[in-house]
């Protein structure tokens, strides 16, 4: 049987040729995949004269991306052969396609033992590259010992590589450190500037590593500084040469050695002083090269403790980078500025100009940096002018920047504004200018700033009327400007501007535009419930078109939305059986108390909870959020199941407070069982009346009256029990145990009771105010109670708050 | 740290390329696309380093031909600049002319390692 013979097989450059010649992806995918069978098949068949030419052809294929792992072995045994342009293609294989994941790469290391040894500086050299370039831990530990005899060895060319594979190994097994220290003596007395920098490199990775290293290597700062020296007075070296700068790659490796050697350190700082300023005032300026010298000349001077002369000298160099015509200059100086300018501020806001009309270049990398500097740089003097300047860049900028700058915008405007108008006015002209790249997290941060400024509250809404008028598609805007008009609503249209012009409204024309807001196809669920709120709230500043709410709100009770259905159908309920209520609670908001920002907003402060109550007899404590408020910031905290709030109103007398709680006790179902009765149902989820209980309390005669459980809703459950006081038989003492079955603790709890006139009661303290989450524990606390008189009932009420930063 | 090497001709196929960290095979043609199409949009007179992912990319071009280098933060933006140019020149003495048709593979490979 004659084996057939394969023709030779082509020669890598023609393959490159043909895979060229492919004009479509699947024509090369083809073409490659018909070599590598006949590749595979040629594997299979043992050949050794064209082993190399076909792993070359297979790293090739490699590298456009294609498997080959099917060479891996064929790379070992091409290592193994005694041909030196195989070893070198197996070699070069074992770098790209091995690596410590293949199980056999390990089979390579006695291969490399024995190279590394060869008597041919070239193998040796081989060997050297690829231990360096892919050698794992273990083959690392076997062969350190080989690399640290080549490292002394006097060939140069094997020296330099010695050091580089020697950084290899630190960085594999860094307990190998030392076994490197005393082949370090040497190595910066080498004339030779490829053992030179090597040697710096090997030097720069033992000292970022080990601190001892680093205080060990302090001592060859006068050796560097001499080495640097002579480089850069040394006369033209054709060998060295780079467009008439002498190593300029060794000369930034020696820079940025003593950067890490002088960090922290006087004495070696102090020594290298003069060579800086040497190299920083003599290099040549007019090409590339020049400027990546002093570029590294720049960050060291900076990162070490040099002197402040020195320092100015750095950032005048920076600041003639900025004015220089090449965009790579200029990236560099920017970048570097960005750095110093925590501790340099005030040189570099010499630069301040230039750097601001660096915002206008064209170039995105360039931009991108200018604004990260100019925000740096704002300070109380400079606000005016930089906010203008930032504020047009705001305008023409391209959209990945907007949402930046105009946080940053924000931030400054809040740190350094001038004054209250002016913040104003900067926020309207951000919200206008990138109404829609506003981070979701500032709205409720404007909305603070706008309360809080209280005589510029009309000013406000006027302007933030005139805005929405035109377009209303930028959702943070109008979420501000709907919840400012729902606020001050009445201040708009009764023309009371004095900072400008006062506008002529009216009501229609302002409910006009918050219907449109609803309805309009843009506007997001938020902005709705924004609006609807809005609405509501003008029903208690507006006069004329009550009416006209009054239907707008209905509508919204059957909306798809469930959101804003159910704060409209709660709303509905106001108008309908609460109408007295209606203006206490939706009374203008107090001055809030400003939480600390930092990045995404920690939400103010608690928010209202399911059972707000209606009328507090305490100072309600701060913290009270309008419905919209709370509501948007419960969307924007992901949402919860607990039901929206509605506003509560800050204050209310006391002496109605019992009236009206009786009246609606009056409403209530009171029967004489002692089975709880649940709070009375009402058509729409129930939010007010929760926190009452229509739990008649009898008085009975009889000793044992059965404790009851007197609530439970929401996960709150209330239990009292019940015992006549031992000194005084008309005094009942109940006791009462609240615990809270939701995720999230209950804070504030607070009962309350009212009673009769003819009753006296007595509420101690209870035991704490937070009601832990999931049945932890329970607050316990002690009423009581006494009658002279007959039975009769008595009205509870308790409200808490649900601390939403659980 | 210099993270990986690449010549990429303008139609946005790969004539050589050199990776100093492990990367998959498949992510390597991902990376080289989006790099090669980061690069091909700037002008001219654009700034030359990119800022990408989490690394920057330093790249030049000559003729029909870019040459680009991902570093990480701690390397002199402008000293890889000369870097590259110096491999060009490098590659120019040792082939006589520097045309993407022409280039010895495993030479510039080989080349490379030692820089």
């Amino acid at each position: 049987m004659r084996k057939e013979r394969m023709p030779a097989p082509i020669r890598l450059r023609e393959l490159i040729r043909t895979i060229r010649t492919a004009r479509t992806q699947a024509e090369e995918r083809e073409m490659i995949q018909k070599e590598c069978a006949a590749i595979r098949s040629s594997f299979r068949e043992e050949d050794n004269t064209y082993r190399c030419r076909n792993v070359a052809k297979l790293l090739y294929m490699h590298m456009l991306g294609y498997p080959a792992h099917f060479g891996q072995l064929e790379c070992l045994k091409l290592i193994a052969s005694q041909k030196f342009t195989d070893k070198r293609i197996g070699y070069l294989g074992a770098m790209l396609l091995l690596d410590e994941r293949q199980d056999v790469h390990l089979l390579m290391t006695n291969c490399i033992k024995n190279d590394l040894n060869h008597s041919t500086q070239y193998v040796q050299g081989l060997a050297l590259c690829t231990l360096g370039c892919m050698g794992s831990s273990e083959m690392c530990r076997d062969l350190a010992g080989e690399v640290e005899k080549l490292l002394k060895t006097s060939n140069s060319y094997l020296r330099k590589k010695a050091a580089l594979c020697a950084v290899h190994v630190i960085r594999k097994v860094p307990e190998l450190m030392e076994m490197f220290l005393p082949a370090t003596k040497n190595l910066l007395n080498e004339k030779n500037h490829g053992v030179l920098h090597t040697s710096v490199v090997l030097l720069t990775e033992m000292c970022e590593r080990s601190p001892d290293m680093l205080a060990h290597f302090r001592k060859l700062v006068p050796q560097l500084v001499r080495i640097l020296k002579n480089l850069i007075m040394s006369g033209y070296s054709p060998e060295h040469d780079v467009s008439g700068i002498s190593d300029p790659f060794l000369q930034v490796r020696i820079l940025r050695l003593l950067r890490i050697l002088g960090r922290n350190d006087d004495d070696s700082s102090e020594a290298m002083n003069d060579i800086l300023a040497q190299v920083a005032t003599n290099t040549e300026t007019s090409k590339n090269v020049g400027n990546a010298i002093l570029y590294e000349t720049v960050l060291t001077i900076m990162d070490i403790k040099s002197e402040s002369g020195l320092r100015v000298l750095a950032i005048n160099i920076l600041g003639r980078f900025l004015l220089n015509n090449d965009k790579n200059i200029r990236y560099v100086a920017l970048t570097s500025l960005l750095k110093t300018v925590q501790t340099d501020h005030n040189a570099v806001q010499r630069h301040r100009s230039t750097i601001v009309d660096c915002l206008k270049d064209l170039d995105v990398s360039i931009k991108r940096r200018a604004m990260e500097l100019s925000f740096a740089l704002v300070n109380g003097n400079n606000v005016r002018g930089m906010m203008k300047e930032l504020l047009y860049f705001l305008d023409s900028c391209e959209p990945e920047f907007k949402a930046d700058c105009a946080s940053g915008i924000f931030l400054a405007a809040e740190k350094y504004a001038p004054s209250k108008r002016w913040h104003i006015d900067t926020i309207m002209r951000v919200l206008t200018t990138a109404g829609s790249y506003v981070r979701d997290d500032a709205v409720p941060n404007l909305i603070q700033l706008i309360t809080n400024s209280v005589e510029m509250h009309a000013y406000t809404v006027q302007r933030l009327y005139k805005a929405i008028l035109g377009d209303y598609s930028q959702q943070p805007l109008v979420q501000v400007a709907s919840w400012c008009i729902g606020e001050y609503g009445d201040l708009l249209v009764s023309g009371q501007c004095e900072e400008e012009e006062p506008i002529q409204v009216t009501e229609d024309e302002v409910l006009d535009i918050l219907e449109s807001v609803l309805i309009s196809n843009m506007s997001a669920s938020v902005t709705r419930g924004y609006a609807l709120t809005a609405i509501m709230k003008l029903s208690t500043r507006f006069t004329c078109t009550v009416n006209r709410i009054k239907k707008v709100v209905s509508i919204y009770g059957s909306s798809i939305d469930v959101e804003l259905q159910q704060r409209a159908v709660e709303y509905n309920a106001l108008f309908k059986k609460y109408d007295h209520m209606r203006p206490a609670l939706l009374e203008r908001m107090p001055v809030m108390e400003k939480a600390t920002t930092n990045g995404p907003t920690e939400i103010v402060q608690t928010n209202g909870e399911t059972e707000p109550a209606v009328l507090e007899t305490k100072p309600p404590p701060t913290g009270l959020q309008p419905t919209s408020q709370a509501n948007d910031l419960l969307d924007l905290l992901g949402g919860n199941d607990i039901t929206p709030v509605i506003p509560t109103a800050p204050t209310s007398k006391p002496a109605s407070a019992g009236g009206e709680l009786l009246d609606l006790l009056g409403d209530l179902n009171l029967t004489g069982s002692p089975t709880p009765a649940p709070a009375p149902q009402i058509s729409q989820p129930p939010f007010l009346l929760d926190g009452l209980s229509s739990q008649p309390l009898f008085n009975d005669i009889a000793a044992g009256i059965p404790s009851i459980t007197a609530y439970s809703k929401n996960g709150l459950k209330i239990d009292f029990t019940f015992e006549r006081s031992n000194t005084n038989p008309s005094v009942t003492v109940i006791t009462i145990q609240a615990s809270n079955s939701t995720e999230l603790d209950m804070t504030d709890f607070v009962f309350q009771a009212a009673v009769p006139k003819t009753f006296q009661l007595q509420l101690l303290s209870p035991s704490s105010s937070v009601i832990p989450a999931f049945n932890s524990g329970t607050i316990t606390q002690v009423i009581k109670v006494l009658n002279p008189q007959k039975p009769s009932e008595i009205g509870f009420q308790d409200w808490e708050k649900t601390d939403l930063r659980a | 740290m210099i993270k990986f090497f690449l010549m990429v001709n303008k139609q946005g196929q790969t004539r050589l390329s050199r990776y100093y960290e492990h990367v998959e095979i498949h992510k390597r043609t991902m990376l080289e696309a989006e790099v090669i199409k980061n690069c091909l949009s700037r002008s001219k007179d654009q700034c030359s380093f990119i800022e990408y992912k989490d690394f920057k990319l330093v790249y030049r071009q000559y003729a029909a031909l870019f040459v680009v280098v991902g570093i990480n933060e701690t390397e002199n933006e402008m000293a890889v600049y000369e870097l590259i140019h110096n491999f060009v020149e490098v590659l120019d003495k040792y082939f006589s002319r520097v045309v993407s048709e022409t280039l010895n593979l495993l030479q510039s490979i080989y080349s490379l390692s030692k820089l």
